[in-house]
């Protein structure tokens, strides 16, 4: 094979796999849909069931979300991620899509109480589960008191990666109320930030962890 | 000469403001160019060319037009069909939604003739390699100096030579490059992640070949930049033309992908130092060859000698042309790469004549600021117990040492002007057109328009990232703070100046006789009005009033001194930065709270610039190989240290820019902390476990 072919050859690679995320995922939604846990187990299941041929979904799909306390009909294809449900056909911009392969945390919501990531999830897998996205958090638009202390510290800079940290720290509260600096740490290390605002949202989650505690 | 008051007789200026954007931020109501979404909108997408170099052929989009969704294809985004590198923008896409675009941009067809490449500034420098411009060699060489360098050699009593090398690093924004364009019959609106809305409103024109007045630019909000959003992108123009071919908006939003490859980067280096010193540490003459590749940007800049005052000196300098995405100004560019290589240099000329290494920064720094900083900050870290201990001394196999760097950087900022108004319920609305990269400039705007004012912060509202309002340059070389505060000031003055001249006129008293402050407008006989009263008398009118930028409230050249604290693991090669001592040239700081984050944000990316970050290219087939954040690391919250920043108060000085300056001497401070730590050098960025490991292997 010539430099060029392989070249060639490597290209379409690149652009089938780009295609084979969403293809994995498609697969995924069809077999999952209706199904309210996920986990490593039913991944494996999943795949040997492809094998056979599980019904799969294709053209567009009209499902019910339940987000932020409100049940909302949207029309999806079977491949559009929860994220792409929420920013482009509900308009719910505060998560946002910076990677869009799971590495960066700034589409982090919360599926029921536990943080996921909403690139990685496709919208017909949600069910009948309950979506709180950074939106959800302010009730009528008020700040919550983890908000608030984000904005008393300064933890944030240029903020495109708050929603994401606001919501995984909500996450890591709602699980364990008191967490020592290193269980913070640990509850925000799935989410990047570049203007380097860690060590601000450290001290925002101490601060509002003692003061929900003091409630 | 205008002048700033001193910080006992402000309330607001000087405070520790939290950031009045903050609640739109925290709750995700803030929208940023991502986050656009104008009635009707498309969504773009772009094919890019797999080639580091390559003429295009032909393209054929017939498939991709005629897949349902599909408004719009651009065929003819490149300009001349030549690609240099692996990323160009070949062909562009509006389709009802972002994967219907993708499904089209993978229906084009491109035929492509490959041509030869070079990716790595190695190959680039190599007799004989492929040219990446044809009509030019890919090295550019230039040479500066002063002073008799062969007389500065010959007086040395001590000759220390070294290499250096620093990696390409990406900006990584969060928010990607990207824009919204609207057509509006022949007037365009455009939402742009932008760290400049004039200067994309004036290059968007000129491109699109129509009146600047008719284009409107919009940044409310975005998520970074970093030196890689200063003009206007492609990306901007292709949108416009999409949204025109589409006859509807459309956004146009860079991949993760695509913004590592194709909108900047801060250069690698190859640099080659030698230093002469007498015995007692004073340096008598520095001479370096370097490189640095910008790919097809071709500046790769050095600035040797960097922070210290040499008598003699010279450098020989290569810029290397690659097939690679060019760079851009990236906080501070060549600082760091030039700090890296110089305060190692520095550093192991003091340890090899056996003297202490911040002794001898000392005698060659001539920079008065710095002279007292460097004494700050090793109190702060407790350098006089830690230069006790010999390079590598420590037993077991995890070792601690502390290591130092410095800072010099330029630049003040001049140019802005603003608008005010106050209106007869009381309300001010302050209008500048420059753009918050989430430094906190609205907030500083409302901060110094409040304090003049004498009102609280909450009440002024701050109004920028437009193009329609008055002119503010790029926020590029942190500039933004030393142009935008005066203006706003002296706008505020002039605003204040005419409610003075109202409330006299209808007191019957002379304007000098009033003060502003609390919220109150009060006589120098006791008497007084709130502020809303004041106001007011203004009835039907409004106050309207302009102002601009004045010599006297800013200052420029920051100098800037780190400590680093490192453990490193001698068996698994890892290394953690412990503790970061941070002393920062400020000024006259306006916003406490902003300030101590923009020197976090910079010791941090520091932190990741000397640990993790590499572009990686594939010599073969012209490409990165790790255009992602899984692969491209940045730091995260496992890896940040304790950071201990001072701020270092000159407020005679005015107002200085804060952004850059702080990120410079993190990987240097942080290199001469391993040596301390382990007694071996690591002269080669980013400092990777196997690099150490391969280091320790060596000594």
């Amino acid at each position: 094979m010539s430099q060029r072919e392989l070249d060639q050859d490597q290209g379409q690679e690149e652009t089938a796999s780009a295609v084979s995320r969403r293809g994995f995922l498609k697969g995924m939604g069809g077999g999952l849909l209706g199904t309210a846990t996920v986990g490593t187990g039913l991944l494996g299941e999943e795949v040997g069931a492809a094998v056979s041929g599980p019904p799969t979904l294709s053209g567009p799909q009209r499902i019910t979300l339940s987000i932020n306390g409100k049940r909302t009909q949207v029309e999806v294809e079977p491949r559009t991620t929860l994220l792409e449900a929420l920013r482009d056909r509900l308009n719910l911009t505060g998560s946002k899509e910076v990677c869009d392969r799971g590495q960066c945390g700034a589409c982090t919501v919360l599926l029921d109480d536990k943080a996921i990531l909403g690139c990685m999830m496709l919208a017909v897998n949600v069910g009948e589960r309950e979506v709180t996205t950074v939106e959800g958090l302010a009730e009528e638009g008020e700040m919550s008191e983890l908000q608030a202390a984000f904005v008393q510290q300064d933890a944030l800079m240029c903020g495109f990666c708050t929603p994401g940290f606001v919501v995984s720290a909500e996450a890591l509260l709602r699980s364990n109320p008191n967490p020592t600096a290193e269980q913070i740490r640990q509850g925000v290390s799935g989410n990047l930030c570049r203007c380097g605002t860690y060590p601000k949202v450290f001290e925002a989650i101490e601060v509002a962890a003692k003061n929900r505690r003091g409630r | 000469m205008a002048s700033w008051k001193p910080y006992t007789e402000m309330t607001v200026v000087g405070s520790r403001q939290p950031r009045i954007d903050g609640p739109e931020k925290v709750t995700g109501r803030a929208k940023y160019t991502w986050d656009q979404r104008p009635p009707g909108m498309l969504y773009g997408a772009l094919l890019t060319s797999p080639y580091a170099a390559a003429k295009l052929i032909s393209i054929d989009a017939t498939k991709a037009r005629a897949l349902v969704g599909v408004h719009a294809v651009l065929t003819d985004v490149h300009p001349t069909g030549n690609v240099r590198f692996a990323g160009e923008y070949v062909a562009a896409v509006a389709a009802v939604d972002k994967q219907v675009a993708l499904d089209a941009v993978a229906l084009i067809e491109v035929k492509w003739n490959e041509r030869s490449h070079v990716v790595t500034l190695w190959d680039a420098i190599e007799e004989g390699a492929p040219r990446v411009f044809a009509d030019q060699e890919n090295v550019k060489e230039n040479d500066r100096g002063e002073g008799d360098v062969e007389a500065g050699f010959a007086e040395a009593e001590q000759i220390v030579e070294a290499e250096f090398f620093t990696q390409v690093q990406t900006h990584s924004p969060l928010e990607t490059h990207g824009s919204v364009a609207a057509w509006e019959g022949d007037e365009l609106t455009v939402w742009d992640s932008t760290q400049a809305v004039h200067g994309v409103r004036e290059g968007l024109a000129k491109a699109l070949e129509m009146p600047a007045n008719k284009v409107r630019v919009i940044c409310q909000h975005m998520g970074g930049g970093f030196g890689a959003k200063l003009g206007p992108g492609a990306y901007t123009v292709i949108a416009a033309k999409l949204a025109q071919a589409a006859a509807a908006p459309v956004q146009l939003m860079l991949s993760r992908k695509d913004q590592h490859l194709s909108v900047g980067n801060r250069p690698d280096s190859w640099q080659k130092l030698k230093l002469g010193a007498t015995k007692d540490g004073r340096c008598t003459a520095f001479e370096c060859t370097t490189w640095g590749s910008g790919g097809i940007g071709g500046r790769g800049g050095v600035p040797q000698p960097y922070v210290y005052q040499f008598p003699a000196w010279k450098q020989k300098h290569h810029n290397v042309a690659t097939n690679t995405g060019g760079a851009r100004a990236f906080r501070a560019p060549g600082r760091p790469q030039a700090c890296f290589a110089m305060e190692q240099i520095i550093d192991e000329m003091a340890w090899t004549l056996g003297l202490d290494p911040l002794e001898v920064r000392l005698l060659n720094d001539g920079n008065e600021t710095r002279q007292a900083q460097w004494k700050i900050g090793a109190e702060r870290i407790d350098w006089q117990r830690w230069r006790q201990r010999q390079p590598g001394a420590g037993a077991g196999p995890i070792k601690r040492g502390v290591g130092m760097g410095a800072s010099i950087w330029f630049t003040g900022g001049r140019g802005t002007k603003a608008q005010m108004d106050i209106l007869s319920d009381g309300t001010v609305e302050v209008r500048c057109g420059t753009q918050d990269i989430g430094t906190g400039t609205r907030t500083l705007i409302a901060a110094v328009a409040a304090e003049e004012l004498g009102l609280p912060i909450e009440a002024v509202q701050a109004r920028i990232g437009d193009s329609n309002f008055p002119f503010s340059g790029g926020s590029g070389g942190s500039t933004t703070a030393p142009s935008v505060a005066p203006a706003i000031k002296v706008t505020a003055e002039n605003g204040k100046a005419e409610l003075a001249a109202v409330v006299a006129r209808h007191l019957g008293i002379a304007t000098t006789e009033l003060t502003f402050d609390g919220g109150t407008v009060r006589t120098a006989s006791g008497q007084s009005l709130s502020w809303r009263e004041a106001c007011a008398l203004l009835g039907a009118t409004t106050i309207s009033v302009q102002g601009e930028w004045q010599e006297g409230l800013s200052g420029s050249n920051v100098a800037g001194c780190q400590f680093a604290e490192v453990e490193v693991d001698t068996e698994t090669g890892r290394i953690d930065v412990i503790k970061v001592v941070a002393v920062a040239d400020c000024g006259l700081i306006v916003d406490r709270l902003t300030t101590e984050s923009q020197v976090n944000g910079a010791i941090i990316q520091g932190v990741s610039y000397a640990l993790l970050e590499e572009r990686v290219m594939d010599a073969d087939t012209g490409r990165m190989v790790n255009a992602d954040f899984e692969n491209y690391k940045i730091l995260g919250a496992l890896e940040v240290p304790e950071i201990d920043v001072i701020l270092y108060d000159q407020p005679e000085r005015g107002v200085i820019g804060i952004g850059e300056p702080p990120t410079i001497p993190t990987s240097a401070a942080v290199a001469n902390a391993v040596f301390h730590a382990t007694g071996v050098r690591l002269r080669e960025l980013p400092m990777t476990p196997d690099k150490v490991l391969a280091a320790l292997e060596e000594a």
